[in-house]
């Protein structure tokens, strides 16, 4: 079985984050990290293998889109266990949207060839649209499991619980098929010194857009489905009032707000 | 003018509120046509009430073969129906189905996608929130028909009546549509509050409960709202993840949201920070949630939300 984990290098969001002035994303001036919600597909990705009949068998290929420093998402994957690495990046890719991106994401697991699983995060930390493990699917025409809070596989078959707003539903496909995990699924593990210093010899390809016959002009800022046309910092809040509760003052000052807002 | 397609979301004919606030936008973008996917039999009463908020015409389609199948199908009806109608934009509530319908949609179609809109004006533009609300942008599709997924609130739904001429539509089906089968579906038990991410008023408790949520619901039910928590509170098994607020969760933006024991933390705040009044109550006067309150209340939530709810009940008479 080939399983093909997508992990995506991020800001970091606990820092100040910021747009450059063409209004993409800066990913220079903010320092970068695997995405936490990918480390939920790492985690899913390892324990298919470990859980398959066969897990020597079990190939795990950590895929990136992403700058020169999206290797270190790609290294973190290695160091949890994947097998090997995939760095697609290109100076043509900056500033892809979502649909170019699950475009190169698409060719580079056509390209891997024989891929039975894809497995995702639910969402960037920092594009956050939810998207592209739905674009995967429609692009490679594979079924989705999507947003697994629950994952369960025995062979090729698998099924996933899916917590929707309405229901809980259970869905059922096989591979090959297309996989985004929750953090429901599990904690992601940290990487042993052992597993460390094994991720050194791992291999790690690194692919340009002509490595995968997509033309420059089809990615990129300039072939973007969607323009940004402004971006602004939100203003501060106004800092609220504060007061501390001294037998009951508290609450009968909280009712005294609510009231002038008018939500009693 | 041309049509602007609005997918309905509704559970079994009873449509719901964001699809109302869709078409309302619909109206200021174009000729709002709704788009049904369900059972025939409910599409009556889903037909009369998307005809009272400016639908002009109402795509009917058959659900019997598409209900079975996760996101795919219900892709494929919109993109023959849009092949059909020639839409000047497609609108879907952000949910997380939604979206991905959406995002089928936009492979399809070959258009650009816009997610999580909190306001869409002439044009289309829209606007959304995003590094945990910190920032606004403004964006616009450039290719193709736009697609763009509006979250609920991003509009006071406004009546006003439409023809809602009813057109029944026969969707064909590909055989890759229907690989991913819903095995079982239970749906959530109601809880007769509304749903988290349409209430006007979001109650929710953290940490600081220690597990007993009884006084943030009470409050909830005292001021007719829906009841969150944070990732800690589920994370504690004390509610289910369906209650979870913030960047893994629901993001909510309600017009008045109530932090009680939350201390704040930038994945709380990246599914809250939108709404409109924000009051926190935590114990911990330095909890980094009293940087984004109009009201905070340094105090015991035991004490101070059992004290507020009496006082909300005894003023409402």
């Amino acid at each position: 079985m080939n399983i093909v984990v997508c992990v995506k290098y991020v800001p970091d969001a606990t820092a100040d984050q910021k747009f450059e002035s063409d209004n993409t994303v800066d990913r220079v001036a903010v320092p970068g990290l695997l995405s936490e919600l990918d480390e939920y597909a790492v985690e899913q990705a390892l324990q298919l293998k470990e859980k398959s009949e066969d897990p020597e068998s079990v190939s795990v290929t950590a895929l990136s889109v992403g700058p020169e420093a999206a290797a270190d998402a790609i290294r973190k994957a290695l160091q949890m266990g994947a097998d090997k690495g995939v760095h697609v990046v290109d100076d043509a890719i900056a500033g892809s949207d979502a649909l170019a991106t699950s475009k190169v994401l698409a060719e580079a697991i056509k390209k891997i060839g024989g891929v039975d699983v894809v497995v995702c995060g639910m969402a960037s930390t920092d594009g956050g649209m939810s998207v592209v493990p739905a674009m995967l699917a429609e692009r490679l025409d594979l079924p989705q499991l999507t947003f697994a809070s629950v994952l369960g596989a025995r062979g090729g078959d698998f099924r996933i619980q899916r917590d929707g707003d309405v229901a809980t539903e259970r869905i059922a496909a096989s591979a090959p098929l297309v996989l985004s995990v929750t953090d429901q699924t599990g904690e992601a593990r940290y990487p042993s010194f052992k597993l460390i210093m094994a991720a050194k010899k791992k291999p790690l390809d690194t692919w340009s857009l002509g490595d995968l016959g997509v033309d420059a002009s089809e990615v990129g800022l300039s072939a973007a489905w969607t323009v940004v046309e402004n971006t602004e910092a939100r203003p501060p809040r106004t800092a609220g009032e504060i007061v501390t509760d001294e037998d009951g003052s508290g609450a009968k000052a909280l009712a005294d707000f609510l009231a002038s807002k008018k939500f009693i | 003018m041309s049509e602007i397609l609005v997918l309905v979301d509704h559970v079994d004919g009873a449509v719901k509120k964001p699809t109302f606030e869709l078409l309302t936008i619909a109206k200021r973008l174009g000729e709002p046509s709704a788009v049904f996917i369900g059972v025939a039999d409910a599409s009556a009463a889903a037909v009369e009430s998307v005809k009272k908020f400016g639908a002009e015409k109402v795509y009917v389609v058959d659900d019997a073969e598409i209900k079975g199948y996760l996101v795919a199908p219900k892709a494929e009806a919109l993109q023959q129906i849009a092949a059909q109608a020639n839409p000047d934009a497609i609108l879907i509530t952000s949910t997380a189905e939604g979206k991905e319908i959406a995002g089928r949609l936009a492979v399809k179609l070959d258009s650009g996608l816009i997610t999580d809109a909190v306001d869409v004006q002439e044009g289309p533009v829209t606007t959304q929130s995003v590094f945990a609300g910190s920032y606004t942008v403004q964006a616009k599709v450039t290719k193709g028909t736009p697609i763009i997924t509006v979250k609920p609130n991003a509009a006071a739904p406004e009546e006003s009546a439409g023809a809602g001429a009813v057109e029944n539509v026969a969707v064909t089906l590909s055989e890759s549509a229907k690989k991913a089968q819903i095995v079982k579906s239970e749906p959530r038990a109601a809880s007769g509050r509304p749903e988290l991410t349409e209430a006007a008023i979001v109650v929710s408790g953290g940490r600081g409960t220690g597990g007993n949520f009884e006084p943030v619901e009470n409050l909830a039910d005292a001021l007719g709202a829906a009841v969150g928590a944070s990732r800690a509170a589920v994370d504690s098994g004390w509610k289910p993840h369906a209650f979870q607020i913030g960047q893994t969760g629901k993001v909510v933006s309600p017009q008045l949201y109530i932090a009680a024991g939350i201390s704040g933390a930038i994945q709380h705040r990246a599914g809250m920070q939108t709404s409109k009044t924000i009051i926190a109550v935590n114990k911990d006067e330095e909890a980094p949630i009293f940087e984004l309150v109009d009201f905070g209340v340094v105090g015991d939530l035991h004490s101070v939300l059992p004290a507020v709810t009496a006082e909300i009940n005894q003023r409402k008479g």
